[in-house]
């Protein structure tokens, strides 16, 4: 009966499997309906022990790996490897594909080769074109070209179509920046974890009954396309299974062995990730859920723990080969290849104990067996109750790799209950019950600019905001200033939302992700999630005005090009409540205006606070601010205070970040911190146990999120000049970890120059 | 009211955990490498209210009483020793916080037992044993501080000496054996913390117009500092650079 053995079977053993998948399991409520919280509540075994369990990478595993890093090498100098531009990605495009077939246990690719990119034209032709071309490919395949032109529309196609004359001025000023529509608005996660429990037939047969349920009721416009996305998703699911089936397995059943679980799940991760040409593919909360499987087999003796660190490393590596094409405008957007693939490992239970398992440990020691990455986006649910063991883990893995993020679980369990899992970077929703219409940020900072100057374009001249006329004082006034502001962001917020529903209207109808929205209820709370840039900006902008004495030099056309400061103001980040209730408040205005606006298909409106690596780019297209900043200079990313501002201190610094009302903020807000080492103490165990009082005393303040980066300023110049030296240095930006040697210059600058907390 | 210098909030270095610290203004010690000078002046700094420190204090009380404390330093707090004493009784009493003393001890004689109660740990600089050195290297005498040493023995005050090694001063193998001897002796000691000498505080030197000499000094090699800390660590005590 043991599948224990010298020599462990490959995929193609796996089929034999006469076992009840669901032997042992415990719970009723989730055996007739779709219900994964509830089945992982009733099994999952809570583990408070410490790291030393963990095991070393198998051969098999070594294998896979060397292979990755000798194409990741050669991916580095030719910036792409490969692109498969004559077939269209979908579920069932491309024939099976591995890394090596003899060492590989988790497979699948997303084409033929691993590391060769698809392209997705439903997103639309243009931005594949442009990459083609920019990265040195032969043009996109005339057939392919023919049918997204003369056949069929793109996503890209509709939502121009839809533009009115201010959207548009508003993208090519920034006001407005890194809208998904001319790429793919990712932020959706499929509750992949239903495709191991329970087989496709299963969710088939589920996703008829939710279609059966609107028979012989009146087709209303809703109905209708509800129906319409129902037999899609029914047709996706059949999809998927036909692409199992090209790699020799029968997904139509339960996953009955541990093998299987990661196989399964990843096979619907892997089916809708060829679905997308996302913005953010991320997987989920899934370690407590594999840790059931894994349990029972270990408990059955049917694996090792060395067969089981080996399922979820290569299932890791799987997670760091996603690639899509895109664009060398998108790169200098989001640097670093991003693909999100977020997983969010341990929190709480709500029945009081935490969700940190054996294989939340074994998907962190991945960083260890296989060496630091920024893939996957490994994202740690903090509670000031977890257990030590992980604690501890956690903070150690933290400062030796400066790989990990963690977010408040004790705040965000309070809204999203205990089976939400992170999307993108760090906005939470609960799987397979929500979906987040994505849609990047405005530039608040311009904003302000743009108040002030009537509504004209700082940096170009061009008249982007109408019905608005400049502040001709010579000193500027607070309650003016507010005045304008005010109005200027109530226009800029009717026209993100504008642009936002055309995005997302014509997402919906030509670039619809089947299988994603397959693995979700069919009914779903929507949200839909704008974002702001510039936030420190703004807040020490208007302290500036309020405290100080500030004089706009302006141009002779009128408009402020550069301001004078006399006087000294508090600075955001430093636990000032003069400046940091500004900001506070500023969050808030922003969002009651979102709130007062109709979204597409009823979604609320959210709003986060990040840019990862955008805020460089934010900053080359905006002109001097009123508090100090000048021309061209980067942004503090996301809700960070200003470089170099905040000069009390990292708890001072996460305190006034705390101070931003996460109700206003649901998507998240977004802190990146770099600290010397020795800052956090003399000894590595001084060190790890400070940086988990201090995570604890951050969330117990109601801080949301923190990017840690351990790195010595001396690490990062060096790296600069001598990137050959450390093809590993994984560092955090706002929401996601990046290769600092992949940055561009001026990203790599912007990262060396960002605050270091440093005490002699 | 006293004169505060500065504060910092999440410091990893100054006692146990993260701590608040309280650097106060005046010292009677003019050490050759000191790398704060700027809080030797009694007058310098703000003048600030206990209950507007300890108020400040109060917005990180919930982290520091889980993640360390408070930690008074300087400049020499004893130099306010009644205002110390305050803003420390009432943190204990209010947020029931753990406190740290960083002192030269050179003005302890004035102050009763009882003054230290409120004082959970003594962070003990001793910046020399041998006497006639001590004085070229901190303008005074180091009875006073050996003394006090003896006497946060005699209390059962947990306490961590503190050693500033500076190549050419302080360096000395002798000198360091006699002070390890020392410190052997006093059964209170928890840990020796010794302090490489570095050049950060430099330039505060000629912005206030002093004659640093220590100008051209490199801090110690790795091979010094482990040394010295051997020499600590042969006669039992734990040592850590």
């Amino acid at each position: 009966m043991s599948k224990k053995n010298d020599t462990p079977s490959v995929a193609s053993d796996a089929q034999t499997a006469p076992l009840n998948p669901w032997r042992g399991f415990k719970g009723q409520e989730w055996r007739e309906d779709v219900a994964l919280r509830e089945f992982i509540r009733a099994n999952f075994t809570e583990y408070k022990g410490k790291d030393d369990f963990l095991v070393a990478p198998t051969e098999r595993t070594r294998k896979q790996w060397d292979i990755v890093l000798d194409l990741k090498k050669r991916e580095c100098i030719k910036g792409v490897l490969g692109v498969s531009s004559d077939i269209g990605s979908s579920i069932t495009s491309h024939a099976p594909g591995y890394i090596d077939r003899d060492s590989e246990v988790i497979v699948g690719l997303q084409t033929d080769e691993p590391l060769k990119r698809a392209i997705y034209p439903n997103g639309g032709l243009r931005m594949i074109e442009i990459g083609l071309e920019e990265y040195g490919f032969p043009t996109v395949d005339p057939k392919i070209a023919e049918i997204f032109t003369k056949y069929r529309k793109t996503h890209n196609q509709g939502v121009f179509d839809l533009y009115d004359d201010e959207i548009m001025a508003c993208r090519r000023s920034g006001v407005i920046t890194g809208l998904p529509d001319a790429y793919g608005r990712g932020r959706i996660i499929g509750d992949y974890r239903r495709v191991a429990l329970y087989g496709v037939d299963f969710l088939i047969v589920d996703k008829r009954r939710e279609k059966a349920e609107s028979d012989s009721t009146p087709f209303t416009e809703e109905v209708m396309r509800t129906r319409e996305e129902l037999s899609e998703q029914i047709r996706a699911l059949q999809e998927l299974k036909q692409m199992a089936h090209g790699y020799g397995f029968d997904i139509s059943r339960p996953a009955a062995n541990a093998r299987e679980a990661v196989q399964w799940l990843y096979f619907g991760f892997l089916g809708a990730a060829k679905e997308a040409n996302g913005a953010a593919t991320s997987i989920g909360r899934i370690t407590a859920f594999l840790d059931i499987y894994i349990e029972r087999d270990l408990n059955e003796g049917r694996i090792t723990e060395d067969q089981a660190q080996e399922m979820i490393d290569q299932f890791v590596i799987k997670c760091r080969i996603l690639r899509y094409l895109r664009t060398k405008d998108f790169d200098s957007l989001f640097s670093g290849d991003p693909t999100w693939v977020t997983i969010s490992l341990g929190g709480m239970c709500n029945d009081g104990r935490s969700m940190v398992t054996r294989t939340c440990f074994r998907t962190l020691h991945s960083l260890t067996n296989l060496g630091v990455s920024p893939e996957p986006n490994l994202t740690v649910l903090w509670s000031e109750k977890l257990p030590d063991g992980f604690k501890h883990y956690t903070s150690e893995l933290s400062i030796a790799t400066s790989s990990i993020q963690f977010e408040n679980d004790d705040l965000m369990r309070q809204y999203w209950g205990d089976d939400y899992a992170i999307a993108c970077c760090v906005s939470p929703m609960r799987v397979g019950k929500q979906m987040q219409y994505f849609g990047a940020r405005a530039n608040l900072a311009k904003a302000l600019l743009y108040a002030i100057n009537g509504g004209i374009d700082e940096m170009t001249g061009e008249k982007v905001a109408p019905g608005f006329v400049r502040i001709k004082d010579e000193v500027l006034d607070y309650d003016k200033v507010m005045d304008k502001f005010d109005r200027l962001q109530t226009w800029l917020c009717k026209t993100y939302v504008r642009a936002m529903n055309a995005i997302h209207y014509m997402h919906d109808k030509y670039a619809y992700e089947r299988l994603m929205m397959a693995l979700h209820d069919r009914d779903i709370l929507r949200t839909m999630a704008f974002g702001m840039a510039g936030l420190s900006i703004v807040a020490d902008s208007l302290s500036a005005i309020k405290y100080a004495k500030v004089r706009p030099i302006r141009n002779k056309d009128g408009i402020a090009i550069d301001f004078e400061i006399e006087g000294d103001f508090p600075k955001y980040g430093n636990n000032d409540d003069r400046v940091d209730s500004i900001a506070a408040s500023i969050t808030e205005n922003f969002m009651n205006k979102l709130k007062s606006q109709y979204c597409y298909r009823d979604a609320m409106p959210t709003q986060s606070i990040l840019t990862i690596t955008s805020n460089v780019v934010y900053g080359q297209k905006t002109g001097s601010t009123p508090g100090g900043r000048k021309a061209g200079e980067p942004f503090a990313p996301g809700a960070n205070p200003m470089h170099g501002r905040d000069d009390h201190g990292f708890i001072a610094a996460g305190e006034t970040l705390a101070k931003i009302p996460y109700e206003s903020n649901l998507d998240g807000i977004s802190w990146t911190a770099s600290f010397a080492p020795q800052s956090l103490g003399k000894t590595l165990s001084d060190q790890i146990n400070n940086l988990s009082h201090c995570l604890d005393g951050y969330c117990h303040s109601g801080g949301f999120h923190i990017n840690v980066n351990v790195l010595s300023r001396d690490t990062l110049l060096d790296a600069m000049q001598h990137p050959e030296n450390y093809p590993n240095l994984t560092i955090r930006v706002s929401g996601y970890a990046v290769n600092f040697t992949k940055l561009t210059r001026e990203q790599q600058m912007d990262v060396v120059t960002r605050t270091f907390h440093q005490r002699a | 009211m006293g004169q505060v210098h500065s504060t910092f909030v999440g410091g990893a270095v100054d006692g146990p955990g993260m701590r608040f610290v309280l650097f106060m203004s005046g010292c009677q010690m003019r050490c050759l490498y000191c790398h704060n000078p700027d809080s030797w002046d009694r007058m310098g700094g703000t003048r600030r209210t206990v209950e507007d420190v300890v108020a400040e204090i109060g917005k990180y009380a919930h982290f520091l009483k889980s993640a360390g404390g408070l930690t008074v330093s300087g400049g020499e707090p004893l130099v306010q020793a009644d205002f110390v004493h305050e803003v420390m009784r009432r943190c204990k009493e209010q947020y029931g916080l753990h406190t740290a003393l960083d002192t030269n001890g050179l003005m302890a004689h004035h102050l009763p037992d009882q003054w230290f109660d409120v004082v959970d740990l003594v962070l003990l600089d001793i910046k020399h044993i041998d006497p006639g050195k001590h004085a070229r290297l901190t303008s005074a005498p180091n009875k006073p501080v050996l003394d006090f040493a003896r006497r946060l023995a005699r209390m059962e005050k947990p306490t961590w000496v503190r050693y500033v090694l500076v190549p050419g001063y302080t360096d000395d193998v002798g000198d360091v054996d006699r002070l390890a001897e020392f410190v052997s002796t006093l059964k209170n000691v928890e840990q020796v913390e010794i302090l490489p000498f570095h050049q950060m505080g430099a330039h505060k030197w000629k912005q206030l117009g002093f004659r640093y000499e220590l100008g051209d000094k490199k801090p110690p090699s790795d091979e010094v500092v482990e040394r010295v800390k051997k020499q600590f660590m042969s006669r039992g005590l734990h040592a850590v650079a």
